[in-house]
């Protein structure tokens, strides 16, 4: 039962942070600290996700720099994703 | 697009069995969820017996970079019927947003925006759902040697490139990185949460500073 609530919980707070503006009536302005603020959001978040796969002291630290370079000069995750997991199996070799 | 969408939904499956909550569970979080990180990080929360409070609160704070898209993508879609703008609420994924802006960015005016988005985002939904089936199907066929599981980090990497866009945004995931890193030893990935807090204080310090 819990885990139930628990996925319809995801669920709606999910959902609900995604239509959050787009369901505002036309006319109402967002306020503009939160719209500041919430620029910040997607580069803490997203970072703060891999962050801990990457900075540790083996080969996961010299291949998310491969991968870092790659996504910045590319673009794209798939590149991103083959350059990063071959650049793993390399260091991993090597050191 | 699709290229990269596809191995992050497998790595997504794999990792939401492989955390010991039931495939079925793991799918219908993938249908209405729909969004990778927090499943990956709710599923081992779950797995470890965490409070479904919390369980949904670190899925707020993963997912608050969501309500800046839903802030971004009104200026173009404030005027649609309340059922598509829902349409685009629910198909809003990082990759989707990304190849939105960037297209409405060169064509501000196109009236095709909201074909554009739905069929985008149609596509990408559906991929993602074959990938995460496909993922949840292998489990834990995959070896251990390919250590794909490093696919969920890199492809995260690639998402949170473009968003530094200057020295504020770029202090913002500075600070998120080390703070994540700092306080790794609290329970329940409330790391996450004082890195998101970190990331936003320091992008808004930089901001002032600059002005």
């Amino acid at each position: 039962m819990t885990l139930w609530l628990t996925l319809l919980g995801m669920a709606v707070v999910t959902f609900a942070l995604r239509a959050a503006f787009l369901v505002l009536p036309p006319g109402i302005e967002t306020p503009p600290f939160l719209r500041r603020s919430l620029r910040y959001v997607p580069a803490a978040v997203l970072t703060a996700i891999w962050a801990p796969e990457v900075l540790v002291q083996n080969e996961q630290l010299p291949a998310g720099a491969v991968a870092i370079a790659v996504a910045w000069r590319w673009r794209t995750t798939f590149a991103t994703i083959i350059a990063g997991l071959l650049a793993l199996h390399l260091f991993a070799w090597l050191m | 697009m699709l290229l990269g969408i596809v191995p992050f939904g497998v790595i997504t499956g794999v990792a939401m069995v492989a955390s010991g909550i039931p495939p079925l569970v793991a799918m219908l979080m993938s249908v209405i969820v729909f969004a990778g990180a927090s499943m990956v990080a709710s599923a081992q929360l779950l797995a470890s017996n965490a409070p479904a409070l919390l369980i949904v609160f670190t899925t707020l704070v993963i997912n608050l970079r969501f309500m800046m898209y839903s802030a971004s993508l009104r200026l173009h879609f404030a005027d649609a019927p309340l059922g598509k703008r829902l349409a685009i609420a629910y198909l809003t994924a990082d990759n989707v947003y990304g190849l939105m802006l960037g297209r409405f960015a060169e064509h501000p005016d196109d009236p095709g925006k909201y074909q554009y988005f739905l069929g985008a985002g149609l596509l990408v939904w559906a991929a993602w759902q074959a990938a995460v089936l496909a993922g949840i199907l292998i489990g834990a066929g995959v070896p251990a040697e390919w250590r794909l599981e490093f696919a969920a980090p890199l492809a995260f990497i690639a998402i949170s490139i473009p968003f530094l866009r200057d020295r504020a945004t770029i202090a913002a995931a500075l600070a998120a990185g080390a703070v994540v890193v700092l306080t790794s030893d609290l329970p329940f990935r409330l790391a996450i949460v004082a890195a998101a807090f970190a990331g936003i204080v320091v992008g808004l310090a930089f901001e002032r500073k600059k002005a």
